[in-house]
C-alpha cells in the first residue's frame, strides 16, 4: 500500500494531474459528442453514408494510440502544444462509439412510431427532437460512456508527448522502476473510469424509454 | 381544410406506384365522397397500405395524381395536408415516452392550441373513445391492446381532421375487443361523419363498416361496390373473396349495411 503513502505525500501534484486528466478526457469527449452525435444522426437518415462513416471511424480506432500521437506531432498549430494534440487524438478515438450508438439508437426506434409521427404532420426536426433523440438517448449515452472509459485509459498515454495527466506518474514510475509511483497514476485513473462508467450508467437508466 | 369544394373529397387519377422493379399500384383510379367510409379490401400485398400513404403523401405516385379536397397533393403543403388527416395504423405507433394525454394532444400541441383547450379536448376524446379519465397519465406500455388502439383513434381525431385513414386498425386485436371497437367506430362515425378510408383484409369487417368496398388485387382496384352488392356480385374476384370466407355471412354482422 505504499502507493497510498506516495499519493498522500504528493497529494497536491496527484490532484493537479487528476484534474489535467479530467480536462483531457472531458474536453475530448465533448468534442467527440459535438461531432459524433450529428454524424450519427446524419447516417441514420442517409444510410447510403453509413458504411463509409462508420468504416472511417473504425479505422481511426485501430491506429495504435502512440502512433497517432506521433503522426499528429508535426501538424503546425497542433504540435505547438501537447494538450491540443492529445485532445484531438482522444476526440478521434471517442468518435466511433458515439457515432455508432447514435446511429443504432435511432435506427432501433420502432418504425411505426416514426411513421405515425410523420403521418400526423410532424416536421423532420420535430421528429428528431421530440421522438428520435429522446428515444435514442439512453443508447447514445451508452456510447458516450464507452468513449469516456476508453479515453480515461488512453489519456494516460498522452503523457508520453508531454500532455500531462495521470500518465505522467505512470511513465515516471516506469523510468524509476517504482511500482508505487506507477500505481499512484494507474489507480486514480482506474477509479475515474469506474466512476464515469457508473455515473453515466445511472443517467442512462433514468433516460431509458419505457 | 377550408370550405367544401364540390366533387370528390379524395381522388386518385390514374395513379401508378413503382418501387425499383416492382409495380405496386397500376392505373389506380378512385373517388372518395365526403362523409363516406370507403373500405379497401384485399389480401396482404395487394397495395392497400401504399394507397393510404399516397393520400397523406408518405409516398408520392410514380405517375398520375392524387387530389385531396380539390388540391393536387403534389402542390399541397405537406405538413398542413397531414395535420388535416387522421392516421391510424395497426401497430398504433404511440410515442412510448409520452403518456396517453400527451399522445392524444400531439397534433393540437403542434398546431399551437392553448394548453387549457388541449386539456379539454383530451378529456373529450377520452370519453368519446370509451377510455377512463385516469388512463390519461398512463404510458402506452401500461395499456391493453384495445386501449392502445382507442388512444390511437383519439390521437387521430384530436385536431378534428375531416379525413381519417385507418390501416387495419383492429387487425391485431382479439375478436371480442375488435367487435367492441367496430361497434364504437360505427357509432362514432354516425355522429362525426368523417371521410374515412379504411383498409382491411377481413371481409366481415368490410361489410360491417363500409359504405362502399373497393376490392384490390395485385395493385389494381378490381371493383367497387356497396356491401349488399358485394355479397351478390358476380365479379370473379369478389365472388372468390366471399367464397373464401366460407360460411354464409351472418346477416347480424352486416348491420352497418344500409
Ligand atoms: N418499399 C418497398 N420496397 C419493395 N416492395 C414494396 C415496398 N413497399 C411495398 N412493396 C410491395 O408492394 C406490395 C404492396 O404492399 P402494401 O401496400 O403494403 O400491401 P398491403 O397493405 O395490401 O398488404 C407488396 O407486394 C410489397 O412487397
Ligand atoms: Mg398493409
Amino acid at each position: 500500500m505504499s502507493f497510498l503513502q506516495f499519493i498522500l505525500q504528493n497529494r497536491g501534484q496527484v490532484f493537479e494531474l487528476t484534474a489535467e486528466h479530467l480536462w483531457l478526457v472531458g474536453l475530448s469527449t465533448f468534442f467527440a459528442a459535438l461531432i459524433g452525435i450529428p454524424l450519427g444522426i446524419l447516417i441514420a437518415h442517409w444510410p447510403r453514408l453509413d458504411k463509409s462513416v462508420l468504416g472511417t471511424a473504425n479505422v481511426i480506432q485501430t491506429v495504435p494510440s502512440l502512433a497517432l500521437f506521433g503522426f499528429l506531432l508535426p501538424v503546425p498549430w497542433l504540435g505547438d502544444r501537447a494538450d491540443r494534440l492529445a485532445i484531438l487524438a482522444l476526440t478521434l478515438y471517442a468518435l466511433l462509439p458515439i457515432i455508432r450508438n447514435t446511429y443504432t439508437g435511432i435506427r432501433g426506434i420502432d418504425a411505426a412510431v416514426v411513421e405515425s409521427g410523420r403521418g400526423m404532420g410532424m416536421t423532420e426536426s420535430q421528429l428528431l427532437l421530440q421522438v428520435e433523440l429522446p428515444l435514442a438517448m439512453s443508447v447514445i449515452l451508452s456510447g458516450v460512456r464507452t468513449a469516456v472509459v476508453i479515453s480515461v485509459g488512453l489519456a494516460t498515454i498522452a503523457a508520453a508527448i508531454g500532455a500531462g495527466g495521470l500518465g505522467e506518474l505512470i511513465f515516471r514510475g516506469l523510468a524509476m522502476v517504482d511500482n508505487s509511483v506507477i500505481l499512484a497514476g494507474a489507480v486514480p485513473a482506474a477509479v475515474l473510469a469506474l466512476l464515469a462508467d457508473f455515473g453515466i450508467g445511472l443517467l442512462e437508466q433514468r433516460l431509458q424509454p419505457r | 381544410m377550408q370550405e367544401p369544394i364540390p366533387g370528390p373529397f379524395i381522388e386518385f387519377r390514374n395513379v401508378s406506384y413503382r418501387v425499383a422493379e416492382t409495380q405496386v399500384l397500376s392505373n389506380f383510379t378512385l373517388q372518395v365522397e365526403r362523409g363516406e367510409v370507403l373500405v379497401l379490401l384485399g389480401r396482404s400485398g395487394s397495395g392497400k397500405t401504399t394507397t393510404l400513404k399516397l393520400i397523406n403523401r408518405l409516398l408520392s405516385p410514380s405517375s398520375g395524381e392524387v387530389w385531396v379536397n380539390g388540391v393536387r397533393n403534389f402542390d399541397a403543403d405537406i405538413i398542413r395536408l397531414r395535420r388535416g388527416i387522421g392516421y391510424v395504423i395497426q401497430e398504433v405507433g404511440l410515442f412510448p415516452h409520452f403518456n396517453v394525454a400527451r399522445n392524444i394532444g400531439l397534433v393540437p400541441k403542434l398546431e399551437g392550441w392553448p394548453e387549457p383547450k388541449i386539456r379539454r379536448r383530451i378529456d373529450e376524446l377520452l370519453q368519446l373513445t370509451g377510455l377512463a379519465p385516469e388512463i390519461a397519465s398512463r404510458f402506452p406500455h401500461q395499456l391493453s391492446g384495445g386501449q392502445r388502439q382507442r388512444v390511437g383513434v383519439a390521437r387521430a381525431l384530436a385536431a378534428n381532421p375531416e379525413i381519417l385513414l385507418m390501416d387495419e386498425p383492429f387487425g391485431a386485436l382479439d375478436p371480442l375487443t375488435r367487435d367492441d371497437l367496430q361497434r364504437e367506430f360505427l357509432a362514432l362515425q354516425k355522429s362525426l361523419g368523417k371521410t374515412v378510408v379504411f383498409v382491411t383484409h377481413d371481409l366481415r369487417e368490410a361489410l360491417r363498416l363500409g359504405s362502399r368496398i373497393g376490392l384490390m388485387e395485385a395493385g389494381r382496384l378490381v371493383t367497387i361496390l356497396g356491401p349488399a352488392e358485394f355479397l351478390r356480385s358476380s365479379d370473379p374476384w369478389a365472388a372468390a373473396y366471399v367464397k373464401a370466407f366460407g360460411d354464409p355471412l351472418d346477416p347480424d354482422r352486416t348491420e352497418g349495411v344500409s
